[in-house]
């Protein structure tokens, strides 16, 4: 077994869900300076810049609410504060000061906003005509090289169902799972923009979307070309990652002792971006055979897989992926569209959270990223009828704290804790309640949804104009 | 179903189901599936595999007497438009009924002889509730799919309620491309179809096929004439508040067409004359998004909506994981029900929202005195719940068809069991059964 330098980093500062790999660095980064432009400083590793701005909010106190704090906390009858975009104060009781806006929250819920840590808005949008159908460069099995960012559509008028009807208020946006390395993902913050950056969450790392499974070999056999079976996924990503990993160690040369620089190769920057601990792994896989085999794989590479999705047989790995800390992140009840979706049951999620292993819920899809609640409802449903009890407040890690580690953004958002964005959802019930919709949403503090005011919804471009325009949708 | 018990051991189930048995299910909180509100203390009596008498308090008849201690009781949940027992994993093509790309049939294909009710979506979707679906077939190469039918999702292998119970057709965008290209393309299509099965009407023995030649198979033909008559239905896939509109032109000129919409994203903003023109509707109820260009006004206020302007409308699930998961209208009507306290949104009241998933599915292809209700006469389809039967995550603690208790287990039940600890414990999973 090959243990590099990286692997041993990443074992070192990654635990559990912890998907945050800012703070590991490649093994030459703690190199003694030498005649190089110093180490991750080759080239520009954020060429395309967030220029999301947060709106202007006014001071606000929902009070006497039933409080969900996203990481497993209650309150009932308590009280939130946020004001300049962050969460002040959440208690029992909060004493309302001078220009706040005091909302009496009776007989409601407040949560913070849902992160959908998979969804294709922007690159699969509606309408969905062959025009827009931007989320898989199906022309290789390896297309590292592409950003799903450079698809994202602003216009989409998808983000606003899931902004007013789902109460999503960050997603993570992937290229679709035709290919093994299917490109680079990003994580947007869900509010409406002239152009992709200025939706671009601040600070999130990028992701690699990867594939295991029917996908690659269905799409590439069936073109004549490699891979067209399982073992030809494994073997098309191994000879890749070596090739990563050469190219990893040349940038790596070249940043502390200079000379000549290596060649640029778009795909590879994503893949030493891996390698490094900067870029998280999402990779899309089914079966629990294929996930035990990713994971050696991903060891002997000297990469971390942060979350498997879809990921609909990690109830039978439960233990294995604990072991490993890697998350899962899943369907409530989707199954039987596709033969490795064949043994999806309606526990995974819950036997995976028993187990002690990191779980979310994920969407993948524009309509059911209006219900993630109500997934997770029918989550706990199934768990409790299994002998899996569940409280509503550990349900919404599923929905809050796990998706924000799992997209490297859970210091900045995620739940409601004094300093973070006051990303916040009013419910007008229980939230696991097919009777509930979200009442107001705030992204950074900012007021973009209340259902109880026409002007404030919004509408896409797309949707100027046209039939039904500003409809409650 | 037959409730006959020898039927159903030559039939060879594996698990053979009891024969109906005469049931009084009594204190319960009790769901007629009309649009009624839910009666407290209610009294249901199954005799001979059919309801007898429903309603408040009422004698207790002979048979097996079944307390509800409160609970809802309701009709079985009818499922609108799906493709339910034809398709067992949709990605696996030899499993996959719903079309025949390479066919020279289209009207005259008979979806009876795909149902297989061993299909897994069958048991899993009766472990939620539904008793009784209407599956259509997908359409390839010819706006007409073919006939569909009523099935019931018992534990047997005689699924079907009313086989050739319609036809389904494509219209719309989906219609144009298989009808060559364009809206009018597939409008001429449907033309000369209807009139060459007019001229099979006329006299059969005369219809001589064509060869290849033909637009028209005698089968296909001989299916139309059935649907120009009137005798069933034609389900028509319809979004565009324009196409819904040429459709009502199309009833005017074929006096005989019943035509029921399927989908019907924009039908709200047409819906004065839907109600009118006296066409049901079975609509996807939480479509909200302009996912194509007919879907431009869609929202999923759209069935509150039709209703409030006296459409006759279900929900039917088309294009939307419909041979699986069918068992979602539940939580779909339940979602009607949120609608009712949006500012600008038209929801619908618990009753009105179950009806849309029990009895009016049922009257749209002209069913109801058969089955979605708890009426006298209708079949014995019932089912005991754990909870609200709108809200996410109640399902069935008893369910009969046809009269006939049903099991409530299934394949990922099965695997639920096997692996609520994941770890093999002396012996490797397969044995753990």
């Amino acid at each position: 077994m090959i243990r590099t330098l990286t692997m041993v980093a990443l074992a070192a500062g990654l635990v559990a869900c912890t998907g945050d790999g800012k703070e590991v660095r490649s093994a030459s980064a703690d190199a003694p300076k030498g005649k190089g432009p110093g180490a991750g400083k080759g080239y520009d590793h954020d060429p395309f810049p967030s220029t999301y701005r947060a709106y202007p909010g006014r001071p606000t106190l929902v009070t006497n609410v039933t409080i969900y704090d996203g990481e497993g906390g209650r309150i009932d009858r308590g009280s939130v504060l946020f004001r300049d975009g962050k969460i002040v104060e959440v208690g029992q009781s909060i004493a309302a000061t001078d220009g706040v806006i005091v909302i009496d929250g009776q007989g409601k819920w407040v949560t913070p906003g849902i992160i959908d840590v998979h969804s294709h808005l922007g690159d699969y949008p509606s309408p969905g005509v062959d025009a827009h159908s931007d989320g898989n460069e199906m022309t290789g099995p390896v297309t590292a090289e592409v950003w799903a960012e450079h698809s994202v559509w602003p216009q989409d008028p998808g983000f606003a169902r899931a902004l007013t009807n789902g109460g999503v208020t960050t997603l993570q946006v992937l290229p679709g799972s035709a290919n093994l390395m299917g490109g680079r993902s990003v994580t947007l913050k869900n509010v409406y923009g002239r152009t992709m950056q200025a939706m671009k969450f601040p600070g999130a790392p990028y992701g690699l979307k990867m594939a295991c499974g029917e996908n690659p070999k269905r799409v590439y056999g069936s073109k004549g070309r490699m891979p067209s079976t399982r073992m030809g996924n494994v073997a098309v990503d191994r000879a890749t990652w070596l090739r990563a990993r050469e190219y990893d160690r040349k940038w790596d040369k070249y940043e502390v002792d200079g000379g000549d620089a290596p060649t640029r190769d778009i795909a590879m920057d994503t893949l030493r971006g891996v390698l490094d601990g900067e870029i998280l792994v999402h990779n899309h896989c089914y079966r629990a055979d294929e996930m035990a085999i990713v994971m050696d794989m991903a060891q002997e590479m000297g990469y971390k897989v942060t979350a498997f999705h879809h990921a609909v047989e990690s109830y039978k790995i439960a233990d294995l992926l604990k072991a490993r800390g890697v998350c899962s992140a899943v369907w409530a009840d989707w199954y039987g569209f596709k033969m490795e979706s064949y043994d999806a049951i309606g526990e995974n999620l819950a036997i995976l959270d028993r187990q002690g292993a990191c779980a979310m819920i994920h969407s993948d899809d524009a309509n059911g990223i209006q219900r993630l609640n109500q997934e997770v409802a029918k989550v706990i449903a199934s768990a409790k009828r299994a002998g899996m009890a569940v409280t509503p407040e550990h349900a919404w890690t599923w929905l809050a704290i796990n998706p924000a580690r799992a997209l490297g953004v859970d210091q900045v958002t995620g739940s409601l804790k004094p300093g973070k964005m006051a990303d916040v959802v009013l419910w007008n019930g229980d939230p696991f309640s097919v009777y509930t919709r979200p009442e107001k949403v705030w992204v950074d503090g900012a007021l973009l949804f209340d259902a109880n005011d026409a002007r404030i919804r919004p509408v896409s471009d797309f949707e100027l104009g046209q039939p039904g325009e500003g409809d409650v949708k | 179903m037959k409730r006959l018990f020898l039927a159903a051991l030559l039939a060879g189930t594996t698990a053979v189901p009891a024969a109906a048995q005469d049931v009084t299910i009594t204190n319960a909180k009790l769901v007629l599936g009309d649009g009624s509100a839910p009666i407290e203390g209610g009294t249901v009596v199954i005799r001979g595999g059919r309801v007898v008498s429903a309603g408040r308090g009422g004698a207790v008849a002979g048979g097996k007497t079944i307390d509800a201690g409160g609970r809802y009781v309701t009709p079985g949940i009818v499922a609108g438009f799906t493709r339910l027992g034809i398709i067992e994993v949709d990605g696996v093509s030899t499993t996959n009924d719903a079309s025949a790309r390479d066919s020279v049939f289209n009207a005259g294909l008979d979806i009876a002889s795909a149902v297989n009710p061993r299909a897994t979506p069958i048991a899993i979707n009766r472990t939620d509730g539904v008793t009784r679906a209407i599956v259509a077939p997908d359409n390839a190469g010819s706006i007409f799919a073919g006939q569909g039918a009523v099935i019931d999702l018992g534990n047997d292998m005689d699924a079907l309620t009313r086989p050739r119970a319609f036809q389904f057709m494509e219209w719309g965008e989906s219609g144009a491309r298989a009808a060559g290209g364009s809206r009018p393309a597939a409008m001429a299509m449907f033309r000369n179809a209807l009139f060459e099965a007019q001229a099979y009407a006329r006299n059969p023995a005369s219809f001589a096929d064509r060869g290849k030649e033909a637009l028209l198979t005698r089968t296909d033909a001989e299916a139309l004439q059935r649907v120009l008559s009137g005798q069933v239905p034609l389900l028509i896939h319809v979004e565009r508040a324009s196409d819904i509109l040429g459709v009502l032109a199309m009833k005017r000129e074929f006096a005989g067409l019943k035509p029921v919409l399927v989908g019907a994203s924009e039908g709200w903003t047409v819906a004065q004359q839907i109600a009118a023109a006296n066409v049901p509707v079975l609509a996807s109820a939480l479509s909200d998004l302009p996912a194509s260009f007919e879907q431009l006004a869609a929202t999923q206020s759209n069935i509150g909506r039709m209703k409030a302007a006296g459409v006759v409308v279900g929900i039917g699930t088309i294009g939307d994981d419909e041979a699986r998961q069918a068992r979602l209208v539940r939580q779909y009507a339940g979602n009607l029900v949120a609608l009712s306290k949006i500012p600008g949104a038209a929801g619908l009241d618990w009753g009105a929202a179950f009806a849309t998933i029990s009895s009016l599915p049922a009257r749209t292809i002209g069913m109801e005195g058969e089955i979605g209700s708890l009426t006298p006469g209708r079949r014995g389809d019932v089912v005991i719940w754990d909870g609200d039967p709108l809200e996410i995550g109640s399902v069935p603690t008893q369910l009969f068809i046809d009269g006939i208790e049903q099991p409530l287990t299934n394949r990922q039940t099965r695997l639920r069991d096997r692996y609520l600890v994941p770890a093999e414990q002396g012996l490797p999973k397969a044995y753990q059964r």
